[in-house]
């Protein structure tokens, strides 16, 4: 038998419409209404102030530790903006900009890293999974929503996101291979943002992109420059077309970079250098976008004042919610109260001083909606 | 009432539960053409086809993931584990992500899962298949853990684990598949999860057990009956949430207690059975608990040792005298 070569089709294209000095691939410009593109802008920076708010928020002590957005707007944004409300987004940690976009009020958010249980909870009709602390493990839960999704035949797409240092886990591997093999409708979205925590890529993967890691398991996989919305928009916007069309799942890997922390417990000093972080300072996702709205004429008047008043009020409501009620640690352990829990949490009730009245806006944890329950209509 | 395995008792009961209601599905390894690597799966793909009994890549990891997401929408995934020992792969999607979900949720989204399959010692499958994988599995709050032990239990128990909002850890055992029984016809014979059972009553001792110990306890319950020491067996079912009350009841009736378990004893099963006897009854007590368990070695592959390695009739009987202060005969 003849030693033969295989020729497997291995090709891996690198997306860019709108580059850091502000150049622009018309033929690949995006068809998006002058309204999209402001609504794009105002989420993007929304997405910043929130983040350097909530930094502020931290080091006062008013939230706990959490994983700033700075830098991957784009990518976040560019994604999430072509779900519809029906399609499921399946966050990581760090996809605050996407989140509010899709949905999450700021002051809930805000809620969930001051460790109350409402922040935790999307509303009924939202169609977004609670944010994963364990790396790469959300993704089999995408390829599961997704195949529930082909089981009963909903119109729906399944958008997943995760960074670089993900792509190392088994989870990664296996959520991939199952999408593959299932041709499920979801979009893996990986923000490889060059840094898991102190790790580089480099010492991540000896692979030349992450996105060609999908030619492995059958799906086609794309780099795009995470830090130009119209080239993730774009990308994402074929990749979700793909996936409603019935033609399986897609990798997108969006180059783009944490200029902050990597959660408010970390100091990137002690691993990389400033001339690194100043390079990519120069290539921020917000500078060109708003370059090129001011260019078309776009930007609104006062947008980022407006943005900050916004948050201002999420933060007073935030604020006027009172400390989480000891008792709700019992809750929504299981679907029903087992004995010991329920012995348990009696004692911790005799021993508590009663919870205080809640107040503000903030309505009361809802007693098991049993959201699993129900069935998307067809 | 009918006749049959344990096997075939599974096997029935993911039948009922899949026709009631279409949201049930089963995945996992081998588990459609091949028909299970313990045949439970016989006959289902032919049944409810391939979207219903899925054939997997080989990934606990990957298909316990997806099982928690279909389920967060709604589906019931039934995920067989060809072995329990492989669960240990998908152990942080267990007790990580379906076991959380819940609670991180604020209650909006339940995980309403079993993951079923064998464990626990059986016929020299050495010490990386042995294992009595329940203890890595009922410590952790937000999952059921249930260990059926006859036929009817298999039955009626897995039709409540699938109806269960909750995820159950639902562990079988290679050495009880071909056991027969009686098992109830009806569709809706269910038994509730968290529920004990008084297999035989007795007045001079309580001893607790589950699955291939608890065969072994019967025999040395009859034994002991003729010694005139009357033992009543009581079989936990459901291990977490475990059924206290009955087995505090017991215990103050008999004023004495012997609990066996196959998995080795250090911080098993028995330890907080002991635990909890001694804080709600240790005045109805006449005598320690004792406890019957595995050496705390991994089980041996050849045959004499895996024989000695596992508690025997011999030292349930031995346990049980000494507690009730006899000698045998």
């Amino acid at each position: 038998m003849p030693r033969i070569t295989l020729e497997p089709r291995f090709q891996v294209e690198y997306l860019s419409i709108l580059d850091s000095d502000g150049n622009l691939d018309t033929a690949l410009e995006p068809k998006l209404a002058g309204e999209d593109l402001r609504a794009l802008y105002r989420a993007m920076v929304l997405g910043r102030r929130l983040d350097e708010r909530m930094v502020r928020l931290q080091r006062q002590g008013r939230i706990g530790t959490f994983a700033p957005t700075k830098g991957q707007e784009a990518s976040q944004m560019g994604s999430a903006f072509t779900l519809r409300r029906i399609d499921w987004m399946v966050p990581s940690f760090r996809e605050t900009a996407a989140m509010i976009w899709r949905g999450w009020p700021i002051e809930k958010l805000l809620l969930f890293f001051a460790g109350h249980l409402e922040g935790g909870q999307p509303a009924l009709d939202q169609h977004d999974l609670p944010i994963t602390i364990p790396v790469a493990t959300q993704l089999p839960h995408a390829v599961g929503l997704a195949y529930a999704a082909q089981y009963r035949g909903d119109d729906v797409v399944v958008m997943a996101y995760f960074g670089d240092g993900a792509t190392s886990e088994g989870d990664f591997h296996e959520a991939l291979n199952f999408a593959g093999v299932w041709h499920v409708p979801v979009v893996f979205v990986c923000q490889n943002n060059q840094w898991a925590i102190s790790v580089p890529l480099k010492k991540q993967t000896h692979s030349r992109t992450i996105a060609q890691k999908a030619l492995a398991y059958g799906l086609p996989g794309i780099q795009v420059d995470g830090n130009d919305v119209l080239a993730v928009y774009a990308a994402a916007r074929e990749a979700v077309d793909r996936a409603r069309a019935g033609d399986g799942p897609t990798l997108i890997e969006c180059v783009t970079y944490r200029l902050g922390v990597h959660t408010t417990a970390d100091d990137p000093t002690k691993y990389r250098t400033d001339e690194e972080v100043a390079m990519w300072e120069q290539k921020d996702p917000l500078t060109r976008f708003r370059a090129y709205l001011e260019k078309r004429n776009l930007l609104e008047a006062n947008v980022e004042q407006r943005i900050d008043e916004e948050i201002a009020e999420a933060v007073r409501r935030f604020e006027s919610a009172p400390p989480a009620d000891p008792l709700t640690m019992f809750d929504h352990v299981y679907a029903e109260l087992p004995a010991d829990l329920k012995a348990q949490r009696e004692a911790m009730a005799a021993r508590e001083p009663a919870a205080p009245a809640r107040t503000g806006e903030m309505p009361p944890p809802s007693p098991t909606p049993m959201r699993g329950q129900r069935l998307t209509r067809r | 009432m009918a006749a049959m395995t344990y096997r075939e008792a599974l096997n029935l009961a993911l039948r009922e539960e899949m026709r009631r209601d279409p949201r049930v599905f089963v995945i996992g390894e081998e588990v459609g053409l091949y028909e299970g690597a313990y045949k439970v799966t016989q006959g289902l793909l032919k049944e409810f086809g391939g979207q219903r009994v899925v054939d997997t890549p080989i990934a606990e990891s990957g298909f316990t993931g997806v099982g928690i997401g279909a389920a967060m929408v709604g589906l019931r995934p039934v995920i067989e584990m060809m072995t329990f020992n492989f669960a240990l792969l998908a152990l942080d999607q267990i007790v990580n992500s379906a076991a959380k979900m819940y609670y991180m949720s604020g209650g909006q989204f339940n995980v309403p899962i079993v993951i079923r399959g064998p464990g626990g010692p059986a016929a020299q499958l050495a010490a990386q298949h042995s294992q009595s994988m329940e203890t890595y599995f009922y410590h952790v709050p937000g999952l059921k853990v249930v260990r059926p032990t006859t036929p009817m239990d298999a039955k009626g128990l897995l039709k409540s684990a699938i109806r269960d909002d909750n995820p159950v850890i639902f562990i079988e055992a290679e050495t009880l598949y071909s056991v027969k029984g009686e098992v109830p016809d009806d569709p809706e014979f269910l038994i509730p999860l968290g529920k004990a059972l008084v297999r035989r009553e007795g007045t001079d001792v309580t001893v607790i057990a589950y699955m291939g110990m608890m065969y072994r306890a019967m025999e040395a319950a009859e034994e002991l009956e003729k010694e005139g020491i009357s033992v009543e067996l009581v079989d936990p079912r459901t291990l977490r949430p475990m059924d206290t009350e009955t087995i505090i009841g017991s215990v103050r009736k008999t004023h004495r207690a012997v609990v066996v378990e196959a998995g080795a004893g250090f911080a098993g099963m028995g330890s907080e059975i002991v635990a909890f006897v001694t804080e709600q009854a240790f005045d109805d007590l006449d005598a320690p608990v004792e406890r019957v368990t595995g050496a705390n070695a991994p089980m041996p592959y050849a045959r004499n040792l895996e024989k000695l390695k596992t508690p025997s009739k011999d030292k349930i009987l031995a346990a049980v005298r000494r507690v009730c202060n006899a000698n045998g005969s």
